[in-house]
């Protein structure tokens, strides 16, 4: 079963494979038509007034510059955390203090109002 | 001369290291599928006999033996039906979001210990690649939404996003716990750890906590109900996957399922040992008996009382609002988890865990 990095290939295999596998046989088993209402995007049959392509409200950009923080954040714990036997309390203060900056920071952004949705 | 050659043949195959190779990709890739089929066709079954039985219902049971045979029925059903593509919806972005969802859920299988020894890659990074790889999942979602050119699964996708970007956050720092406790990011090397007891009641109260938080955090990844606002159905039809129909709205489904699968064999293997038959200390007779039992019933076994618990959580809570949702995370859950980590560390440094 072992197959090293190689399986992450196989498993990507493995995906398409089944994606193109199982897209074959519907479009085999299946009919297909098309009107002009038929290709309309559905909005409880309301005839849809203009694209959805616009642009859109600043509050999820916002929520994801937040967690690109602190994702990095938790990919700088995973090292540590594996080390962290070897650097005894020394470890516990670095990161005592690593964890004290980002919390100030989240502390920052609450107070300013960035977590409120409105 | 022609009764040697099924032997000449038989050697070939079995000498030659390429065809070795390749033989064991193209078994492996047929397992994978099985298994992803396999696991959709249950768990959905589970789950429509789980809630059946939590409404005081009888849930399927026309399609074969008490409705096993439902599920099959409705692959079969949905095979027929067709996959229609809106007319003004970018086509290509619309076809491949299906496939990239699907794709990195069945990524997320390779480091994954389903039995002592039977593992795709024993990864030293294995609880780092596992959330890594699931999260490729939102560009698909967001793809799908934006393809659609439509309102609903626009809103959707972006709930969806915002969503999963968040919880992303107490599920590394969960996973971070256990990983100073062992030190090692190598799922084997985890579950060797567990040999004289599971972490949940080998780690005192702070595991339970960050079990608890895995637990939550991960229902929300997958977009289960508690947490289903990039689909509810009162508001937005059905979010991104409003426009999909056919076999590529079952790909989500089915996504969804395999993802709710992987998450729960993480939480099983890091916090009830995997394979790990249930041992306690040094109690040679009871683990002596307890390893009679194969390590796959136990991986399996465990992997499906955490789907139960998640599934349990479907039919318990109502669901949240989206200003809920990201208070949940920032101002409760992100906070508890970084405090917890700490206290975990003490643990580990002061030798308090058994």
């Amino acid at each position: 079963m072992e197959l090293g990095a190689g399986s992450i290939l196989m498993l990507i295999a493995a995906g398409f494979t089944f994606a193109a596998a199982t897209l074959i046989l519907s479009k085999l088993l299946s009919k297909s038509s098309t009107n002009a209402q038929k290709a309309e995007p559905y909005e409880c049959g309301i005839p849809p007034s203009g694209k959805a392509w616009v642009q859109f409200r600043i509050g999820y950009y916002i929520f994801a510059l937040l967690f690109l923080l602190f994702d990095v954040e938790v990919v700088f714990l995973f090292p540590w955390a594996v080390v962290l036997k070897d650097m005894r309390f020394a470890g516990f203060v670095d990161i005592f203090i690593f964890m004290a900056i980002m919390f100030i920071g989240l502390l920052y952004a609450w107070k300013k109002g960035v977590l409120k949705w409105n | 001369m022609l009764h040697i050659l099924p032997l000449l043949f038989f050697q070939y195959f079995t000498t030659n290291p390429e065809l070795i190779l390749v033989l064991k990709v193209v078994l492996s890739i047929v397992a994978v599928i099985s298994l992803v089929a396999v696991l959709g066709l249950f768990l959905i079954y589970m789950e429509r006999k789980v809630a059946a039985a939590m409404q005081l219902r009888l849930g399927p049971n026309r399609v074969g033996y008490i409705g096993t045979l439902q599920t099959m029925a409705d692959t079969l059903k949905l095979l027929t039906k067709e996959g229609f593509t809106p007319g003004e919806s970018d086509k290509f972005m619309f076809f491949l979001a299906p496939v990239i969802v699907i794709t990195s859920a069945v990524l997320a299988f390779a480091p994954i210990p389903f039995a002592k020894g039977y593992q795709f890659w024993n990864l030293e990074i294995g609880v780092f690649y596992v959330p890594a790889v699931a999260s490729i999942s939102v560009i698909g979602v967001l793809m799908g939404g934006w393809a659609s050119n439509n309102k609903y699964s626009l809103i959707g996708a972006m709930r969806s996003g915002a969503q999963i970007v968040s919880y992303e956050l107490s599920v590394g720092l969960s996973l971070v716990s256990i990983v100073v406790l062992t030190g090692s990011m190598n799922f084997t090397t985890i579950i060797m750890s567990q040999e004289n007891g599971w972490w949940i009641f080998k780690g005192h109260i702070p595991v339970v906590i960050s079990f608890v938080i895995f637990l939550i955090a991960s229902t929300a990844e997958i977009n289960r109900t508690p947490f289903d606002l990039s689909e509810a159905e009162s508001e937005l039809t059905a979010g991104f996957h409003t426009e999909y129909s056919g076999i590529q709205l079952a790909m989500f489904l089915l996504a969804e399922y395999v993802n709710m699968f992987v998450i729960s064999a993480v939480a099983a293997t890091l916090y009830f040992g995997g394979w790990m038959p249930l041992h306690i200390g040094h109690w040679e007779a009871f683990n002596h008996i307890m390893n009679f039992i194969p390590g796959v019933i136990w991986f399996v076994g465990k992997t499906l009382f955490v789907i139960f618990i998640i599934m349990w959580f479907r039919w318990t809570f109502p669901r949240l609002r989206i200003d809920q949702l990201l208070n949940l995370e920032w101002k409760y859950l992100m906070p508890i988890s970084l405090v917890n980590l700490l206290l975990v560390t003490i643990i580990t440094l002061m030798g308090w865990h058994f």
